[in-house]
């Protein structure tokens, strides 16, 4: 069966296990997780946990219906129309044009959010795929780190 | 009222209705052994390595169905549990297992016989606590029993730290448990019934798959009822024995991997699988993509996530099996005759005439089919049978009458040597008037020997029947089909003394070679009432027939040699 991508959505309670029993179920059945962003919910006991993992239809099923068998699970939500983003910081040396990096930046959505002696630091928070695309463009300015962050949902 | 966390936790058994805790003790749990000696509502059962006292309650749950109970030290008296959450956990049998822990002062800092039995225990069992604060421990025993016991049954671990079995804090047992995130028991859907009840009317070569959901949903008598009323044949996974009975006509027998002919040929050949309470395990399908290639399958299962998990589904019914064959019944009563499946049921019986489950006995040496077939006829309903793992597992599985479920308690989904005489041990406790046979080989019955001092002690007299052939038999089978006859490994000629290593133990022992012997021996166990080892010498190179090779299809089974009587033989 064909692979697809899917992003996932989960509420559970916030307590300090809750996220290696996700994230060993994930691995102890072999599933794949691409990217996992956790935080907790505003003005509630409880966390989000966003994975972005791939598999064939009968994995992706699989894993919710694992996923809602764990006790602390309140709901899993397999996104389909989705807003999606996600964030990267690249700091580049300004050996090269802090110029061309902003307008590289600002064609992404992104701006520089920090500049030193040295270095300045550019920011991009769009959907997986334009980041992408950011990160390979912000090569040929000779970045010196790159820091992606995980993948964040919101059903429309 | 006022107490400290290890009187809680003897409070909570008391108030769970928990009649016997098996357990080993040690440093971090001593708060609670204090208190198990002060108090009178619970027996205590010393078992000899923490490994016996979760089976020894796993045997007693899947025997009575109620939740067994064990209790461990922090270390390696947890690490020695795993194998028994495990066996526990593949089997979804309700067990509760505490655990102590480490001082929280010391918890991860490489404490002394401290592990992080949480993260260990996480894959094998259904749900798992660590205890942080003494105000949570009524509430999280509270949840632990409700979650072993509801929807699909599982162990439950509770992890109490040494410091709150210490400390102070008010006991107020809950009467209910708030737990918004878990789903005990999913309800039945009318609409998923009729799908199924219309498929059923229109199946010409329909066949009732039972697993081991009917056992733990007490759905026996209603799966009975279903047979009779649809005359629809029946087979049953290792784990639903009993399920139909023995002499039920409607009954082809055990399926899978050592099935008999007639059910894996059902299997093969059926247009309409009802699964009640089976998950498609792979000793049961063999290769997949040949599993039942002209069914349509309905599946009753309480666990959503068995549904479609290997084997598509096309009538999903997701719920409690007994629920389900209650409202399955009046559907198709009266809109079902005996007659409907008439010639399905002629093929299957002219495929159980054609390979019965026999075995070529002997006259020379004993077999391990005719101890089983033996003890059926000496003992049949009224015995409790367990088992380890093996060959002789799989003799038990075939030749023994199971009349009712709970008569067979084995480890199928983990396949655990050593199970056979702790869990032995937990039947005949919940049991005390049954006679409770271990079925067992030479192999499996040395992990966990060290239970026949516990049974002595605790007068808890279950009979060891050793199938001894002087091999790690299942595995020298495989060397013999597939590896050549390069065995491994596998012989076990050097073996104790088993009549004196029951003797030492304060048990009894029976040598025996001939079948006279084997039934002096029998009868003079029950009569001795002591824990007992008959140690038999069996045929040395009997095989488990028939046998599927694994990954092979279902209907492509190794069988017994057939005699040939225009060769003269017999």
């Amino acid at each position: 069966m064909t692979k697809v991508r899917r992003v996932i959505s989960i509420v559970v309670e916030n307590e300090s296990s809750v996220l290696s029993r996700v994230a060993g179920l994930f691995s102890g059945r072999g599933y794949n997780i691409g990217t996992l962003t956790v935080a907790p919910m505003p003005n509630s006991q409880r966390s989000r946990i966003t994975i972005a993992t791939q598999g064939d239809e009968r994995t992706i099923a699989q894993i919710t219906k694992q996923l809602n068998k764990l006790i602390p699970v309140y709901e899993v939500v397999e996104h389909n129309e989705m807003v999606e983003k996600e964030m990267v910081l690249v700091k580049f040396p300004l050996t090269e044009s802090l110029a061309d990096i902003e307008v590289l930046c600002e064609a992404y959505n992104g701006t520089i959010v920090n500049v030193g002696v040295d270095m300045c630091i550019g920011m991009v928070a769009d959907e997986p795929c334009r980041v992408k695309h950011f990160i390979e463009a912000s090569n040929r300015f000779s970045p010196i780190e790159i820091v992606r962050g995980g993948v964040v949902a919101i059903e429309r | 009222m006022k107490m400290n966390g290890a009187q809680m936790v003897c409070e909570a058994l008391v108030a769970e209705g928990v009649k016997t805790v098996f357990g080993y003790p040690g440093g971090a749990i001593m708060n609670v052994y204090d208190a198990i000696y002060k108090q009178d509502g619970f027996e205590h059962i010393l078992n000899r390595h923490e490994q016996a006292s979760v089976h020894a309650a796993d045997g007693y749950a899947r025997a009575n169905g109620e939740v067994g109970v064990a209790m461990v030290t922090s270390g390696p008296g947890f690490t020695n549990a795993v194998t028994g959450l495990a066996t526990a956990y593949m089997d979804s049998i309700p067990l509760v297992v505490i655990s102590g822990q480490v001082p929280q002062m010391l918890l991860g800092t490489d404490g002394f016989q401290e592990i992080d039995a949480i993260g260990i225990s996480r894959p094998c069992t259904k749900h798992n606590y660590l205890v942080r604060d003494i105000a949570d421990l009524p509430r999280i025993l509270k949840e632990a029993f409700h979650i072993a016991r509801t929807g699909r049954p599982g162990p439950v671990l509770v992890d109490i730290p040494k410091d709150i079995t210490a400390e102070i804090g008010e006991f107020v047992y809950p009467d209910s448990v708030e737990l918004p995130s878990y789903m005990d028991v999913p309800k039945v859907e009318a609409v998923d019934i009729n799908a199924a009840v219309e498929a059923i009317l229109v199946a010409k070569k329909p066949l009732l798959y039972i697993g081991g959901g009917a056992v733990l949903s007490n759905a026996s008598d209603a799966i009975r009822k279903l047979a009779e009323i649809t005359q629809i044949p029946a087979v049953e996974t290792l784990m639903a024995l009993g399920v139909m009975g023995a002499d039920n006509p409607l009954r082809l027998g055990m399926l899978g991997m050592h099935g008999s002919y007639a059910s894996n040929m059902a299997m093969s050949e059926t247009d309409l699988i009802i699964s009640l309470g089976a998950r498609f395990d792979d000793r049961v399908t063999g290769k997949l993509s040949e599993f039942a290639k002209y069914a349509k399958v309905i599946h009753v299962d309480i666990d959503p996530a068995n549904i479609s998990k290997l084997v598509a589904v096309d009538y999903p019914i997701v719920g409690d099996v007994t629920e389900a064959v209650e409202m399955m019944i009046p559907a198709l009563e009266g809109k079902v005759n005996g007659e409907q499946y008439a010639d399905w049921r002629e093929v299957l019986a002219r495929y159980e005439a054609l390979y019965p489950q026999s075995f070529e006995d002997s006259d020379e040496v004993i077999k391990p089919q005719w101890v089983i077939e033996r003890l059926g006829e000496t003992l049949g309903e009224q015995a409790i049978i367990t088992s380890d793992v093996g060959q002789h597992q799989m003799w038990a599985a075939q030749h023994f009458p199971f009349d009712r479920p709970r008569q067979w308690i084995n480890s199928g989904g983990l396949g655990t040597m050593g199970f056979g005489l702790p869990a032995a041990m937990g039947a005949k406790k919940a049991f005390p008037n049954k006679t409770v046979i271990n079925v067992t080989g030479d192999g499996s019955i040395l992990m966990n020997v060290q239970e026949l001092v516990t049974a002595s002690e605790y007068k808890i007299p279950v009979i060891n029947v050793i199938l001894n052939n002087h091999f790690l038999g299942m595995v020298r089978q495989w060397q013999t089909f597939f590896y050549e006859e390069r065995y491994a490994e596998t012989d076990l000629t050097f073996q104790p003394n088993f009549k004196a290593l029951a003797e030492a133990c304060h048990g009894i022992g029976y040598d025996v070679t001939t079948k006279e012997e084997f039934d002096a021996a029998l009868k003079d166990a029950i009569e001795q009432d002591k824990v007992a080892f008959i140690n038999i010498q069996v045929a040395r190179f009997e095989n488990v027939l028939p046998m599927v090779p694994a990954n092979a299809a279902l209907n492509s089974m190794m069988l017994p040699k057939i005699a040939n009587p225009d060769k003269g033989e017999k």
